[in-house]
């Protein structure tokens, strides 16, 4: 039993969920993924500068082969048009309550 | 049980007559009218700043503040926006190749009508703008069209309202229902809140005149395009009312939309109709 202790923990960790370096395949889905969620965004004319920037970042670090920091910027790109949906999605109605009257 | 049902009863009652009071203020609220929508918005502002002369609501800044105002006054005497009105003035006479000028596309030649724009055409169903009117008369007259940005079109649009100063606003919105959904188009997209900022052009321009935004006094939104177009220092430069919209949408963080876009538009003719009465105070200098 504590012969086969040091093989349990050396099995344990080489099936541990490692953080794995990203490669082409990663960042091509998640810069797919960011650019679908961008397009939408801009269909409801409300894209975000920080959206096309960040985007861009992320295909130059893909460009670069650099594919971490490609799919990174990838998810935040991502992230920031979903935020910016949310927001034209919610002010179709949310405006009337700053409105004067 | 009988007192169960009549408590029910009246329950039922007094909802129903509580719908029926609220319905009709509903409907009325969602009803287009402009009057009452530009007076609510000059009443906003005139018990917002009691102290402020209602034509001095057009100097923006200047308005708010004793001391810029004084500042800005001071440099009236030698405008920054003085080359451009002479530059203005002399592409406005200037023939086109074909021997015509800006003055055969619009009334009265051209002079004294700044305050007229934008309005609404009912046979295209749609707001022209005074850049796009120029552009428009330009592409007519064989010639190619302006940048709606900055330059030339600053210029043009600078002198047309010099020769409308004090003119009172006088935008008219007829009696078609594709102009009234064009104002209120606008008005939507005036109190839309947009960007990464999450900021509306109400968020600084109603919500927060007078205040400080960095180093600037933000202006107010009555009266805000009779000073258009204007020399600002921030840009070294003239900008049209085009480049302020594009660069309040960029300044929180929200891509700008095309030039002369169909919400741009709009939100001119909402902004515009608001101020009627309001004296034309353009070129203006702002900081």
């Amino acid at each position: 039993m504590k012969r086969s202790f040091p093989l349990v923990m050396l099995l344990a960790l080489s099936f541990a969920p490692a953080a794995r370096a990203a490669n082409e395949a990663d960042y091509k889905a998640a810069y797919a993924a960011a650019e679908t969620a961008s397009k939408e965004a801009a269909g409801m004319r409300n894209q975000w500068t920080t959206t096309v920037s960040t985007l861009a970042a992320a295909k130059k670090a893909g460009d670069g082969g650099d594919f971490d920091r490609a799919v990174a910027a990838a998810k935040e790109a991502e992230a920031l048009a979903k935020a910016s949906i949310v927001q034209a999605t919610s002010e179709k109605d949310a405006w009337k309550a700053m409105e004067i009257r | 049980m009988k007192a169960g049902s009549s408590l029910l009863l009246g329950s039922l009652s007094a909802a129903l007559i509580a719908f029926a009071l609220t319905s009709p203020r509903v409907v009325a609220a969602d009803k287009v009218d402009p009057a009452a929508d530009a007076k609510a918005f000059q009443n906003f502002f005139f018990q917002k700043f009691p102290d402020v002369k209602h034509e001095d609501f057009v100097n923006g800044p200047y308005s708010m503040n004793e001391d810029m105002k004084r500042q800005w006054q001071e440099k009236e005497e030698f405008p920054p926006y003085e080359f451009a009105l002479d530059a203005g003035k002399e592409m406005f006479s200037t023939p086109f190749k074909n021997g015509k000028t800006y003055a055969d596309c619009f009334p009265n030649g051209g002079i004294g009508i700044r305050q007229n724009y934008p309005y609404f055409d009912t046979k295209e169903g749609k707001v022209v703008t005074l850049e796009l009117a120029l552009n428009r008369c330009r592409e007519a007259n064989g010639e190619a069209p302006y940048s709606y940005v900055k330059d030339e079109m600053a210029s043009l649009t600078a002198y047309m309202a010099y020769t409308s100063r004090g003119k009172p606003m006088d935008i008219k919105i007829p009696d078609d229902p594709r102009a009234l959904e064009a104002f209120e188009n606008g008005k939507r997209y005036f109190y839309t809140r947009r960007g990464q900022l999450n900021f509306s052009c109400a968020s600084c321009h109603v919500q927060s005149p007078g205040q400080r935004i960095r180093a600037e006094i933000l202006a107010p939104a009555l009266g805000i395009l009779n000073a258009m177009p204007i020399y600002r220092s921030e840009w070294s430069g003239m900008g049209t009312t085009t480049r302020r919209l594009m660069t309040c949408n960029s300044q929180t963080r929200a891509v700008p939309l095309e030039p002369q876009a169909d919400e741009y538009r709009d939100v001119e003719y909402f902004l515009s109709y608001v101020a009627n009465g309001l004296p034309i105070s353009g070129p203006g200098a702002r900081p």
